[in-house]
């Protein structure tokens, strides 16, 4: 697989310093209100795009865990999890500061914003199961059981709800998500390089922590045996 | 579990005598779905926590797993059905009844029942696999539960307004649609929580 080799890593921090670089000093469309804060564009959207491929990935390995149970593959499903849920807060923090620059509050009652505080308190839920139980085997499956159930049962509405109902946020009330910013395509040069790097970086956090996690298994099964 | 609700009803009814007002509707609404709420997960609890290891085992060399988790479902479902209207039918001789369009309303108590059945039932099997169950069952249970309140609140809250069908038909799909999700997941990953 390509994870196992080193160019994206570089090409991760490449994006990453063009993101922070380009994000910060390109000419941007000056819109009413939104002023020079749409440069969090940048930041704060590439969070969720991150945060949902890498849950998702989380999933794909929980699957492949209740097929063939092997604890690798329950903590690359654990470690992409929890690498999903720091991305959620930081975006959800990157989220906070804007809408207090744009819309004078730090929180508002938003389909969109309450589908994230939900999805933190889920995943939130996941690692309190894990660790209720004593038994690796057990909380490996039943942690797995309930990763899919719950990306099954709750993601499809954060995508669903929000354009069923008003809101302030872009991607409600029927709006494709970034219609309003997509005219300018000088954005687009960044938006999409800071898409991809940030999900890169997600998935290298992910695999360092899974490293980790692999060796401590190591050392784990050599004092054991 | 009748006498939960009734009680609970009625604990309401009395803290609200006590302004001796009458409640306003945003109100009416969101207490009755806090009730149903909490009604239903203990009523779906009960499920799997009360079958003695024994007797899980039996059903274990009876039949295959797929017909479990459905029977279990469905149980919950009537039960909560139950569980509800008669809430319901309480909660308005108590509380009194600001619904506009009743039959509107009870039909979306009823998906609302359905809903809690089949998301609580999975997560109580889950729940039951761990030590301190009865608080994991919340903590699993209640953000899974969020989205599908929130879809039938803003459906009652049209009922409330006598809004016509046009408004809410939408979310009614949704609903039935994440029933049926929800079913379908439970129904593929039950046989997994069974073998532990």
């Amino acid at each position: 697989m390509f994870l196992k080799t080193n160019w994206w890593k570089a090409g991760a921090v490449l994006l990453l310093i063009y993101t922070a670089i380009a994000g910060l000093l390109m000419p941007v469309p000056r819109l009413a209100i939104l002023n020079e804060s749409i440069r969090n564009l940048y930041f704060h959207v590439p969070m969720w795009f991150g945060m949902t491929i890498i849950l998702a990935t989380s999933v794909y390995y929980s699957i492949r865990y209740l097929r063939t149970p092997t604890p690798q593959l329950d903590i690359l499903s654990h470690e992409s999890a929890k690498t999903g849920i720091y991305m959620g807060i930081v975006g959800l923090a990157t989220g906070s500061i804007w809408a207090r620059y744009t819309w004078g509050t730090w929180w508002t009652n938003d389909p969109k914003l309450n589908g994230a505080a939900i999805a933190m308190l889920i995943y939130g839920a996941y690692l309190v199961l894990r660790s209720s139980f004593q038994d690796e085997q057990q909380r490996a499956r039943i942690s797995a059981i309930y990763n899919i159930f719950a990306f099954a049962a709750a993601m499809p509405l954060f995508f669903i709800l929000p354009r069923l109902t008003d809101s302030l946020h872009p991607g409600a009330g029927g709006n494709p998500a970034f219609a309003k910013y997509d005219l300018d395509s000088n954005m687009r040069l960044v938006f999409y390089p800071a898409v991809i790097s940030w999900t890169l970086l997600a998935f290298w956090i992910t695999q360092v922590a899974c490293r980790f996690a692999f060796l401590k298994l190591k050392v784990y099964e050599k004092q054991l045996a | 579990m009748l006498l939960y609700v009734g009680s609970t009803v009625f604990v309401c009814y009395l803290s609200f005598a006590l302004r001796g007002g009458e409640l306003p509707v945003p109100a009416w609404n969101a207490l009755f779905w806090i009730i149903l709420l909490f009604t239903a997960v203990n009523a779906a609890a009960k499920g799997f926590l009360q079958e003695s290891r024994g007797r899980l085992l039996y059903y274990y060399t009876l039949v295959r797993p797929q017909a479990v988790i459905l029977a279990k479902i469905g149980y919950n479902a009537l039960l909560l059905l139950g569980l509800s209207l008669v809430g319901l039918a309480v909660y308005a001789v108590v509380l009194g009844n600001p619904v506009q369009d009743l039959g509107l309303f009870v039909a979306n108590v009823m998906l609302g029942a359905l809903g809690f059945a089949t998301t609580l039932t999975l997560v109580s099997g889950i729940a039951a696999k761990a030590s301190n169950s009865s608080t994991l069952m919340a903590v699993l249970g209640f953000p899974l539960m969020i989205p599908m309140l929130l879809l039938l609140i803003k459906v009652s809250k049209n009922a409330l307004d006598g809004l016509e069908l046009e408004a809410s038909r939408s979310s009614l799909l949704t609903l039935v649609a994440l029933n049926l999700i929800v079913t379908a997941v439970s129904y593929l990953l039950f046989p997994f929580l069974w073998r532990s």
